[in-house]
């Protein structure tokens, strides 16, 4: 967690390179499902990401863990990026440089933000099919088979490929990271680094200036509680409860407690 | 046809009890947004055999529903929900789509953003409109550390997606009347792309302590296990579960299981009554993640009182008999 507020209010915008430099939990998730699936259907991994070039450092620590290469989309340009302008970024480098792709696979949220929104919306770029929150996936002939507990329903799915899917926190087994894996990381990687330019992109289509969202100003909630202080014999100090924080008790416990008079 | 009036639209999301009352909560605030900026609260209701859900909007503030009932509908469809609000909303063009945060909004609310090319900002804990008219959406980041104040300057709608329990629904009226706009579902609607195998409910999660909303904590302030068992007829009242101290716990008031610590059982509930806790720091590190917190304590001057939103001065026992009284009059369930 960022000590100080990541927050730039020249730019107006989260400085994710504040927070960053470890992989999002959900994402790491989402990889291991991924390498398990690579491997058991002979398929390539790709990881891929988006950020600051200390954003590399993600990608190494994904090959060491079994995946064949890693995308790097950075670009100054890219900064204050909302899920909108993120998608469309990602979308279009994948178009470029994973086009045969079958199975897309992303965390369902990230632990900064939590809006779970980048990966459906990147699946709307790419106009494929799409589900959320999935704890289990395998794929047999061109489609995966998906399951997931939403709502309070145990759901399994079914989905042609190519399409993309968001993975669940629940836990997978950390994978064992090999020795000759982290000497593979470390040494020449396979990691192509690309900016905007690259993918095509008009710049004036992502960053701040490509998102529809605005942020207007960022603040640390109160810390302090409001600590009210009763004093007085407890059958009035209860009723004083109970009337001044009536519709805040009754909306915590799920039960009216409106004095029947009062209706 | 863009409606007159602008529109405010609330995503009928009415699956479960939770689901259905997010909606509620949603038409609730709607409907105070509604009145800052002079517009018209609706609801969207996609389904079959939808005629309760209909009426319960209404009743909650919906002043419009439009509705596309059809069979295809019957069963919950993420693809086909964000392709019908995607052609009601270029059609109609609401200024503001608010969606419950449950785990199929997240999931339809980013897609239907998306296709509509607009914004969209996640677990609202806030929405107001500000002096431009556009929608102020509060949101938590990095855990909850920050709250960013988020606006959609341009493009519209406006989205937002809310979390159950933010905000407090509006007593059924059974007087409300609203206007209903049947819609016939599109036969040129793509199939939905999903196919879903099977579904079934899933068995409740059991309650513990560790995951309960309520919990009534008892310490030595309690004096005697006799008085130590009134927190559990309080609890039971509640709906909620007892904790206790170490030292209630080596007095043998409350079972090894009921420890609430640093190094025993964290709880997290959404309200906590403390009874007679002075708060050492191997028990408030156990309930560090309460939310709104009411300490019984003699001592005004305990560390429980001062982390507590409430602080009552006064004998514990004599509280949790006043509080048993006042609930049992108050709650008719």
């Amino acid at each position: 967690m960022a000590s100080e507020l990541p927050w730039d209010p020249k730019t107006r915008t989260l400085r994710r390179d504040l927070a960053e430099g470890m992989m999002n939990p959900a994402c790491k998730q989402a990889l291991e499902l991924a390498l398990g699936l690579g491997q058991k259907e002979g398929a390539q991994v790709t990881a891929i990401t988006m950020g600051p070039p200390m954003a590399e450092e993600i990608l190494r620590e994904a090959i060491a863990m079994g995946a064949h290469r890693g995308l790097l989309i950075t670009d100054p340009a890219l900064a204050g990026s909302d899920t909108y302008a993120t998608s469309f970024t990602l979308a279009r480098a994948i178009e470029i440089f994973c086009p045969d792709f079958d199975l897309i696979l992303t965390g369902c949220h990230t632990t900064d933000s939590e809006t779970a929104q980048v990966g459906p919306q990147l699946a709307e770029e790419l106009g494929i099919a799409s589900a959320a929150y999935v704890d289990e996936v395998t794929v047999e002939g061109g489609t995966a088979r998906l399951r997931r507990v939403s709502d309070g329903f145990l759901e399994t799915l079914e989905i042609d490929l190519p399409c993309l899917v968001t993975v669940n926190t629940t836990n997978r087994s950390p994978r064992y990271v090999p020795l000759s894996g982290l000497e593979d990381a470390f040494g020449e990687v396979n990691i192509l680094s690309v900016g905007v330019a690259d993918l095509g992109i008009d710049p004036a289509l992502v960053g701040a200036d490509g998102s529809p969202t605005r942020i207007v100003d960022v603040t640390a909630p109160r810390s302090g509680k409001e600590n009210v202080v009763l004093t007085g014999a407890p059958k009035k100090i209860v009723e004083e409860l109970l009337e001044r924080f009536e519709s805040r008790i009754s909306g915590l416990i799920r039960q009216d407690i409106r004095k029947s008079d009062a209706r | 046809m863009p409606a007159q009036r602008p529109e405010i639209w609330v995503f009928g999301d009415y699956r479960n009890y939770f689901q259905n009352r997010v909606t509620l909560q949603l038409l609730s605030r709607a409907t105070d947004l509604a009145e800052k900026r002079g517009a018209l609260v609706c609801a969207t209701v996609f389904g079959w055999d939808t005629g309760e859900w209909v009426g319960e909007y209404i009743a909650h503030g919906a002043r419009k529903v439009y509705l596309v009932e059809d069979r295809r509908l019957g069963r919950y469809s993420c693809d086909l929900y964000v392709g019908l609000m995607e052609r009601l909303a270029r059609r109609y063009r609401p200024e503001i789509i608010l969606v419950g945060a449950t785990s199929f909004g997240r999931e339809f609310a980013p897609r239907v953003a998306k296709r509509l090319k607009t914004g969209l900002t996640a677990d609202c804990v806030g929405l107001d409109i500000d002096e431009n008219g556009l929608l102020v959406q509060t949101a938590p980041a990095f855990g909850g550390n920050l709250l960013t104040r988020i606006v959609t300057p341009q493009k519209r709608p406006q989205m937002a997606t809310v979390r159950p329990g933010v905000f407090r629904e509006i007593p059924h009226d059974h007087g409300a009347t609203g206007e209903i706009v049947r819609i016939d579902f599109p036969e040129d609607m793509p199939p939905d792309r999903v196919r879903l195998v099977s579904s079934e409910r899933t068995l409740p999660v059991p309650r513990h302590l560790g995951n309960a909303e309520i919990v009534v904590c008892g310490g030595r302030g309690m004096g005697s296990k006799g008085r130590f068992r009134n927190l559990y007829e309080l609890a039971r009242l509640l709906g909620g579960e007892v904790g206790a101290t170490r030292p209630a716990v080596y007095a043998r008031w409350a079972d090894e299981d009921a420890l609430v610590g640093q190094a025993d059982k964290h709880i997290r509930p959404k309200v906590l009554f403390s009874f007679g806790i002075s708060g050492a720091i191997q028990h408030t590190a156990g309930i560090v993640d309460a939310g709104f917190i009411i300490a019984v304590n003699k001592n005004p001057k305990a560390a429980m009182m001062k982390m507590a939103d409430v602080a009552i001065v006064a004998d514990a026992h004599q509280v949790c008999l006043a509080l048993i009284k006042e609930f049992k009059k108050r709650l008719r369930a």
